[in-house]
C-alpha cells in the first residue's frame, strides 16, 4: 500500500532540523491489508494547520474484519487537531469493517476518543421546510383570532380590575402605580415638549411660507392651534410614548417573565392583570391625556415663537386669532383620543411582553415588537378616529 | 514543587467593594494539572476571587502572576491576550441566546483564530462530541435542559485550548447522577487537554471526589483559614469552621445547592 502524505507531497524535502519549527503532521498507512497500520509523526495542533481530513474511503482497500493499530512516536505534540483527525479514522475503520485498536495513541487521546459518538450529528438544518400556503394562511388567521380574544380578555379584566380599584380591592398595590405614574407622566415632560414645541415650529414655518403668498399670514395661529388640537400633538406624544414607555413595559415584562418573576406571581394566586397590567396601563391612561394638553400648549407656543420672530404679527394678534380659531371640541377630541391610544400602547406592550421568550433575545424582540405595533395601532386608530368624526360632523 | 509548575500563583490579594472588605491576603500557587476547589461557605467571596482571576473585577491590593507576568498590571490588550488561555464555565451556562448552540462553540474560533468554516465546524462537532452534545448542535439554547446547557457551556469554554478552565458552581442546579457524570467529564478533560482547572463549589461530593488541591475561605474573618486537598481538609483539618463545613454533609447526606 503506498504511502499518504497529507499536507506535503514530498515528504523527504521536510526541514532536516524538526525541532526549530514545528514539524508538520504526517502520516502514513503501513503493513498488509488485513493488519493496516497507521503511523504518525509530526505536530498536530491547530495553530500549526495540522487540521486535515483522513479520506472517508482512506480504508477501502483494507479487508474487512482486520485491525487497525497506531504507532504514534513520531507524534511531537498535539492538540484538538490530533483527535479531530483520528476521529475521522475511526468512522473510516468503521465504515470499512475494521476493528478499531487505539493502544498506540498517547493515553489521553484514547480517553478524548472514548468520548466521541461513533459518527457527527448529520446536519440537520436543511431538513425543515416550509408547510403550504393554505396551512400557513390558516395558522395565522387562527392566530390572529385567539390574539384578539387574549387581548380582549386583558383589556376586560384590566377594565374591572379599575373598576375595583375605585373601591380599594383591587389587588394593585399604590406604591406601584405611584412609580409607574412618575414614569408615564412627570419624567417624559422634556422629551414631549421638545418634540411637539419642534412640531408646532415646523408646521408655522411651512404655513409661513405658504401663506405670505395670500397676504393671510395671520391664519398660521388657527393652522397650528387646529392641526396640533385635534392630530399633530396626539399623535406625536403618543409615538413619543409608545417608543418610551410602550417599549420599557415590553421589556420590563418579558425579562420577569425569563426570571420566573411571573411564575412565582402565578403560583401566589396573585393575578398578572392587577400586579403589573393594571399600574401599567393606568398610569400611562391617566398621564397621556394629560400630556397632550402640555404637548398641544408647547406646540402653539412653538408656532408662537416662530411667527413672531419672523413675520410681523403682534404676540397679542397671535393669541387671539389662535382662541378665537380653535374650539374647546378639538381639545376634547383630541383629549379623549390621547386616553384611547395610551390604553392600547399599554395593553399592547404588556400582552407582547407577557408571550415573550425566556432568553435576552426575546426581550429585544419584544421591545421591538411592542414599539412597532404601538406606532403603527395609533396611526391606524387615529385615521378611524378621523373617519368617525367626519361622520358624526365633530 | 518548582517554579515551572506553577501556573498562577496569587499574591496577598485583597478584594472589596467600597469600604466592605470581602477578603484579604488570599495567597495560593496554582500547579499545573492540578484541580484546585475554591471553598467557604454563601457569601465568602468564593465567586468575586474568581472574577478577579478572570478579569472581571479589579483586586484593591495584592498580584495575580500568570506565568510570570502581573496579571492585573498589564493593559486591557495583553489582558485580553491572557484571558485566551483561559475557558470558564460560569454558573448558568451564560450561552448567548440568540445563536445556536454551535454558534456559540465556534464564536471564539471565528473571532480569534484564522480557521476556515468547514476547519470550524469539524472542531465545533468534536467539542460537542466531547461532553456528549452532539445532537444539539442546531438547537438554540433555550431548547435546551439546564443540564445541557452546562455541557454546551463548558464545550464552549474549551474552544480555544485553554491552559486553565475556571469552572464556577459546576453541578449547581444538576441532579446527582448528571453531577456525578460532570466530574467525570471534568477529570477525563484535564487528562486529555492537559489542562489545569480551578473550581469554585460547595458541592461536596464533587469536591473530595475530583479536587487535590484548594484553599477554604471564612466569610467572618475574610481570610482564607486552610488549604489542602478537600478530602484531606475533611479527614485532619482541626480548624471548627472547616470541620462544620466538611462534616455537615456526613450528618446530613442530600446535596447543598445553595449558591455562594
Amino acid at each position: 500500500m503506498s504511502p499518504h502524505i497529507m499536507t506535503d507531497p514530498h515528504p523527504h524535502a521536510a526541514p532536516p532540523h524538526p525541532a526549530q519549527t514545528p514539524e508538520k503532521p504526517v502520516w502514513t498507512l503501513e503493513g498488509d491489508s488485513s493488519a493496516p497500520r497507521l503511523v504518525l509523526r509530526g505536530s498536530w495542533s491547530v495553530q500549526d494547520g495540522g487540521m486535515a481530513p483522513f479520506p472517508p474511503d482512506g480504508l477501502a482497500q483494507a479487508q474487512s474484519h482486520g485491525t487497525l493499530t497506531f504507532d504514534s512516536q513520531g507524534v511531537s505534540g498535539w492538540d484538538s487537531a490530533f483527535i479531530a483527525f483520528l476521529w475521522d479514522v475511526k468512522q473510516a475503520a468503521s465504515h470499512a469493517g475494521l476493528q478499531f485498536d487505539p493502544h498506540g495513541l498517547p493515553a489521553s487521546a484514547q480517553r478524548l476518543l472514548a468520548l466521541l459518538p461513533d459518527a457527527p450529528a448529520p446536519n440537520k438544518a436543511a431538513d425543515r421546510k416550509k408547510p403550504p400556503l393554505l396551512e400557513r394562511v390558516g395558522e395565522k388567521s387562527l392566530n390572529v383570532l385567539n390574539e384578539t380574544g387574549t387581548v380582549t380578555e386583558l383589556a376586560l379584566e384590566t377594565a374591572q380590575g379599575a373598576c375595583k380599584t375605585l373601591t380599594g380591592k383591587s389587588g394593585m398595590r399604590l406604591k406601584d402605580l405611584a412609580t409607574d405614574i412618575w414614569n408615564a407622566g412627570p419624567s417624559a415632560l422634556l422629551i414631549v415638549g421638545v418634540v411637539n414645541f419642534l412640531v408646532g415650529a415646523i408646521l408655522a414655518f411651512v404655513g409661513l411660507v405658504e401663506l405670505r403668498r395670500f397676504a393671510a399670514e395671520i391664519y398660521v395661529a388657527n393652522l397650528v392651534g387646529i392641526a396640533c388640537a385635534r392630530e399633530i400633538s396626539a399623535i406625536m406624544t403618543a409615538i413619543v410614548m409608545a417608543g418610551r414607555t410602550g417599549g420599557a413595559y415590553a421589556a420590563r415584562i418579558s425579562t420577569m417573565l425569563g426570571n420566573e418573576e411571573i411564575d412565582a406571581l402565578q403560583v401566589f394566586g396573585i393575578p398578572v392583570s392587577s400586579y403589573i397590567l393594571l399600574p401599567s396601563i393606568l398610569s400611562l391612561g391617566l398621564m397621556m391625556p394629560l400630556l397632550y394638553i402640555y404637548g398641544t400648549l408647547i406646540a402653539i407656543f412653538g408656532g408662537f415663537v416662530v411667527s413672531v420672530s419672523m413675520m410681523d404679527i403682534s404676540p397679542l394678534g397671535y393669541l387671539n386669532t389662535t382662541f378665537e380659531g380653535v374650539s374647546l371640541t378639538e381639545f376634547v377630541f383630541g383629549f379623549v383620543k390621547s386616553f384611547f391610544f395610551a390604553s392600547f400602547i399599554a395593553l399592547a406592550a404588556c400582552r407582547v411582553g407577557l408571550r415573550a421568550g425566556r432568553s435576552a433575545a426575546d426581550v429585544g424582540i419584544a421591545a421591538t415588537r411592542a414599539v412597532v405595533i404601538g406606532i403603527v395601532g395609533v396611526i391606524a386608530m387615529d385615521a378611524i378616529f378621523a373617519v368617525m368624526a367626519t361622520v358624526l360632523g365633530i | 514543587m518548582n517554579a515551572a509548575d506553577t501556573i498562577i500563583s496569587v499574591r496577598d490579594l485583597g478584594l472589596s467593594f467600597g469600604p466592605k472588605v470581602i477578603q484579604q491576603n488570599v495567597s495560593f500557587d496554582l500547579k499545573r494539572g492540578s484541580i484546585f476547589a475554591v471553598m467557604g461557605g454563601s457569601g465568602c467571596g468564593k465567586s468575586t476571587l474568581l472574577k478577579s482571576m478572570i478579569g472581571l473585577l479589579r483586586p484593591t491590593a495584592g498580584q495575580i502572576l500568570v506565568g510570570q507576568e502581573d496579571y492585573w498590571a498589564q493593559n486591557d490588550k495583553r489582558r485580553t491576550e491572557i484571558n485566551h488561555r483561559f475557558g470558564v464555565l460560569f454558573q448558568s451556562a451564560a450561552l448567548w441566546s440568540s445563536m445556536t448552540v454551535g454558534e456559540n462553540v465556534a464564536l471564539p474560533m471565528e473571532m480569534f483564530t484564522p480557521l476556515p468554516p468547514d476547519v470550524i465546524r469539524r472542531l465545533v462537532e468534536l467539542k460537542l462530541g466531547f461532553v456528549g452534545m452532539e445532537q444539539a448542535i442546531d438547537l438554540m439554547p433555550s431548547e435546551i435542559s439546564g443540564g445541557m446547557r452546562k455541557r454546551a457551556g463548558l464545550a464552549r469554554a474549551i474552544a480555544l485550548d485553554p491552559d486553565i478552565l475556571f469552572f464556577d458552581e459546576p453541578s449547581a442546579g444538576l441532579d446527582p447522577i448528571t453531577s456525578a457524570r460532570l466530574d467525570d467529564l471534568i477529570l477525563t478533560l484535564r487528562d486529555g487537554l492537559g489542562a489545569t482547572i480551578v473550581i469554585v463549589s460547595h458541592e461536596l461530593p464533587s469536591l473530595f471526589a475530583i479536587a487535590d488541591d484548594g484553599i477554604f475561605l471564612d466569610a467572618k474573618t475574610h481570610t482564607p483559614i486552610a488549604r489542602g486537598a478537600p478530602r484531606d481538609l475533611r479527614d485532619h483539618c482541626t480548624i471548627p469552621e472547616v470541620m462544620a463545613f466538611m462534616n455537615r454533609q456526613a450528618e446530613i447526606s442530600p446535596t447543598d445547592e445553595t449558591k455562594g
